[in-house]
């Protein structure tokens, strides 16, 4: 592809995906509305007393005693100048909200994606190129535990294990509190935390890209170019490789496309079950708190890294293989 | 079949919950005590986290415990709700009950440095809790006249008499505010001022670093008016949204303390054979809070006082504490808990029994139709936790005995707080505190005038003017006799109406490591400025 026919492609999915993202706003808006309450009643039903001038006072801060299309229209017209308006609940801006906690989801979920891509397709490899041996079932079977196992579940088993009976890694949070640490020791000491959630949350994807990679290599395997391949007398190691593997891995990357798109997201489960301080509970929190601004403020974010990572996802997908051509 | 994994997986949950908090900790909790001691640092937690550490702006409970501890009121209370000396170290009521004097503290400065004077108190009253919090400004509007006599006086005058005015000056409902912060706002900028993300107070800590969905930290105040005090260094406020890893950070010592919230009460009686650990009931008194089935009198029904009796009989409150909340909390035998003030103690409630209750609904003419079933209710159980689906199956199971069919709604909090203000439920249940005294906290209940489509308000819709009638010469007696016989007769006359199927005194248990002391003084329990709170 030319660079010129690169660049048209290009714009022409930017526009597209800035349509997307409109639309998402609109539905949100609309969609979050949809759940009975408002967060002045929430605030009331929390505090135990209000009165009228209570209800109003908060609804005319939160803005809500606008008309509907009003509201839109202001919504709108912030997030096209990236304003997301103000959590007014705790009075704070949504990007500034988004900003303190995307770093700690991304961490947690970047490290688990890259985990579980990596041993995924290692231990998808394995299995294939030994279908039918020990290793073949330890894999599948070990996939399809994980597989199968509620994520929660892993994660109080490993806090059970690793944190309470042998002690040897922290359960909470992710950073030691108090401890003032800088430089590697801090490094060191969220890397500790980070452990244990990275690796709840990864096994679940690392046992889909296993079983995803062992069925795709195997069919592959059974290709006429294969058997022609072995029967020019090349060795099994590199037609694993550069033949069966390079084939085998356009579902795992097209797989992994859609999953990193819900990266930003991050996985309330898991940031519950360790107080991971991420962007998942802070969405489930304005949820439960009607907080209007702050939960559509993740939507825009997460559908906007989602509809980034697919178009990233299609230009590696295309430079795996040569044959697929991007297209507008 | 997806309600049946779903269950089994709960189950699954649970045991693992069980075989976490059953471990034993001895070394892990040894260092971890040691550690925090040598630092002068307590760890507790906040279930859930406080939106904003401003008491007025927000007034939720978790917002009450932490800025109890960076804001202070002019008095305290004992658990016999007695007040004590707060920013104010003395103070006299005039023979009249209409004039109260507060001397204030001397030598007290705000976090930001800047000196405390008697005007802060005034625009604390007047301006700042008047304009913000509703419950303040239903009682502070009985003020004539709020003034600073000098720097340390100040002289409230009320239009008449009103004998609970003294419990209104505890820090969760009157927390003195700094004026400099706020003088010249409207409510709407006081509520939205940037001033409020660095909340600056008098109390024992001042707020240090807030990492939200992680900690609050609050240090030490240097300049604390009580000398030699805070005895703790620091105080830290873990948020910790699951309530396994909270009975893990408990008993591994990475928190030496839970208040309300963070342990589910089916896990209390662990702790309370546990001798590490001290379980407190007391520190509610002030609050008082009460549960009950919350009836709409206007579905039928639910209007005739008979059916209401007859629901109530059904009911086995000595089940519902023993057997549902462990025995963490009493049976209710009044409208009025016996933890706030006027509660008659020859009150009782009409007996449980299924027989008296079915003859009941009989006599009030409501045959079982060919299925068995009286009537049909909408059920709208409190979404706060796993202990309140208990209950809503138990009161389900209860009234499905006497053919009362209760057919169940699933709402989150939202909802439920939406569905109550609107009138737009059945049966639900419900909890209010008390705030010590029955004017200020029962009363807003069952008075017909205060029926309004507002939580907490008589939204069941109940109204008898006798009872009217005796709240309002409790209110306006200054006599606490003559306030004592209203309450006596009315508390009569409501467990005859049974308004609402009041079931539990509930209490809160405060949880923590043996060694700690001072944790639980006064009435307010986990609420108050732990300022005394030491490592022993």
């Amino acid at each position: 592809m030319t660079p010129a026919a690169f660049a048209a492609f290009l714009a022409r999915r930017l526009m597209k995906a800035a349509g997307v993202v409109l639309g998402v706003v609109i539905v949100a808006f609309f969609v979050v509305r949809l759940a009975p309450g408002d967060p002045a009643s929430v605030i009331a039903g929390q505090s135990g007393a209000a009165d009228a001038q209570f209800m109003e006072q908060l609804r005319r801060q939160f803005g809500l005693d606008q008309p509907l299309p009003v509201q839109l229209w202001l919504y709108v017209k912030g997030v096209a100048t990236l304003d997301f308006g103000v959590s007014h609940r705790v009075q704070r801006t949504v990007a500034s909200l988004l900003v303190e906690r995307l770093p700690a989801t991304i961490l947690l979920t970047g490290t688990a994606f890259a985990f579980a891509l990596a041993a995924g397709v290692a231990l998808g490899a394995i299995a294939a190129r030994r279908v039918g041996t020990v290793a073949d079932s330890v894999v599948t079977v070990l996939a399809l535990t994980f597989y199968a196992t509620p994520i929660f579940w892993v994660g109080l088993i490993f806090i059970l294990v690793f944190a309470v009976w042998l002690g040897w890694l922290p359960a909470l949070g992710m950073f030691t509190v108090g401890a003032d640490l800088s430089g590697l020791a801090a490094v060191a000491d969220v890397a500790r935390h980070l452990l244990l959630p990275a690796l709840t949350l990864g096994l679940f994807y690392m046992a889909l890209y296993a079983r995803l990679t062992r069925a795709s290599m195997l069919e592959v395997a059974s290709q006429d170019f294969v058997r022609t391949a072995r029967a020019k007398g090349m060795r099994e190691g590199p037609i694993l490789r550069r033949h069966v593997l390079r084939n085998a891995i356009l579902p795992v990357v097209g797989f992994a496309g859609v999953q990193a798109g819900q990266l930003v997201g991050g996985s309330i489960l898991v940031e519950t079950v360790f107080s991971w301080p991420g962007v998942g509970r802070l969405a489930f929190e304005a949820l439960l708190a009607r907080d209007y601004n702050l939960l559509l403020g993740v939507f825009i974010v997460t559908s906007a890294m989602a509809v980034a990572i697919n178009l990233v996802t299609d230009i590696v997908v295309a430079l795996v293989d040569p044959r697929i051509e991007v297209e507008g | 079949m997806t309600s049946r994994i779903a269950a089994s997986r709960r189950t699954v949950a649970k045991s693992v919950a069980a075989a976490l908090v059953a471990t034993p900790f001895g070394t892990m909790t040894r260092q971890a005590w040691a550690q925090a001691r040598r630092a002068g640092t307590l760890t507790t937690m906040i279930t859930p986290e406080p939106p904003i550490l401003v008491p007025g702006v927000n007034n939720q409970g978790p917002t009450l415990i932490v800025t109890g501890k960076i804001f202070e009121g002019l008095l305290t209370y004992n658990q016999k709700l007695e007040p004590q000396p707060g920013l104010a170290q003395s103070w006299s009521i005039d023979a009249a009950g209409t004039t109260y004097t507060f001397n204030l503290q001397t030598g007290v400065t705000w976090h930001d440095g800047k000196p405390f004077s008697a005007d802060d108190v005034v625009f604390s009253i007047m301006k700042f809790h008047m304009e913000l919090s509703p419950r303040s400004r239903a009682i502070f509007q009985r003020i004539d006249t709020c003034v600073a006599k000098d720097a340390q006086t100040v002289e409230i005058r009320l239009k008449a008499p009103f004998e609970p005015f003294i419990l209104m000056f505890d820090v969760t409902t009157c927390a003195i505010v700094a004026k400099h912060v706020y003088d010249g706002m409207d409510a709407a900028a006081m509520r939205n001022a940037p001033a409020n993300q660095t909340p600056n107070g008098t109390g024992p800590f001042k707020l240090a670093e807030w990492q939200r969905g992680n900690f609050i930290r609050l240090a030490k105040h240097d300049k604390y008016s009580q000398a030699g005090k805070p005895l703790l260094d620091e105080l830290i406020y873990r948020v910790i949204p699951d309530s396994n890893l909270r009975g893990v950070a408990l008993q591994t010592g990475q928190v030496q303390l839970a208040g309300p919230n963070d342990i589910e009460a089916f896990d209390v009686p662990r702790y309370q054979a546990d001798q590490n650990f001290k379980v407190d009931l007391d520190g509610w008194q002030y609050y008082g809070p009460l549960s009950w089935i919350e009836l709409n009198h206007r579905s039928k029904p639910l209007g005739d006082a008979r059916v209401r009796r007859a629901l109530s009989m059904a009911i086995d409150r000595n089940f519902v504490v023993q057997r549902l909340w462990f025995g963490v909390g009493k049976a209710a035998t009044s409208p009025i808990s016996s933890a706030t003030r006027f509660h008659d103690p020859s009150v009782r409630l009409e007996a449980f029994s299924e027989q008296a209750a079915n003859a009941l609904l009989d006599e009030a003419g409501l045959r079982r139709g060919a299925d068995g079933t009286r009537f049909e209710l909408k059920f709208m159980g409190l979404p706060y936790g796993e202990i309140w689906n208990r209950l809503g199956e138990y009161i389900r199971q209860q009234f499905g005995k006497l053919g009362v069919r209760l057919v169940a709604e699933s709402v989150d909090a939202g909802t439920w707080a939406r569905k109550l203000a609107e009138w737009d439920y059945d049966v639900t249940v419900n909890f209010v505190y008390q705030w010590g005294d029955p004017t200020l906290g029962v009363e807003r209940t069952y008075v017909s005038t205060n029926i309004q489509k507002i939580a907490f308000t008589n939204t069941g819709g109940y109204a008898n003017p006798r009872v009217d009638e005796l709240f309002k010469v409790a209110r306006e007696s200054q006599s606490a006799d003559a306030r004592r016989a209203a309450f006596a007769e009315v508390q009569k006359i409501l467990v005859q109406d049974m308004p609402q199927l009041w079931l539990m005194e509930l209490a809160f248990p405060t949880i923590h490591d043996r060694r700690l002391r001072n944790v639980i003084t006064g009435g307010t329990g986990v609420h108050a400025g732990f300022a005394d709170v030491s490592f022993g």
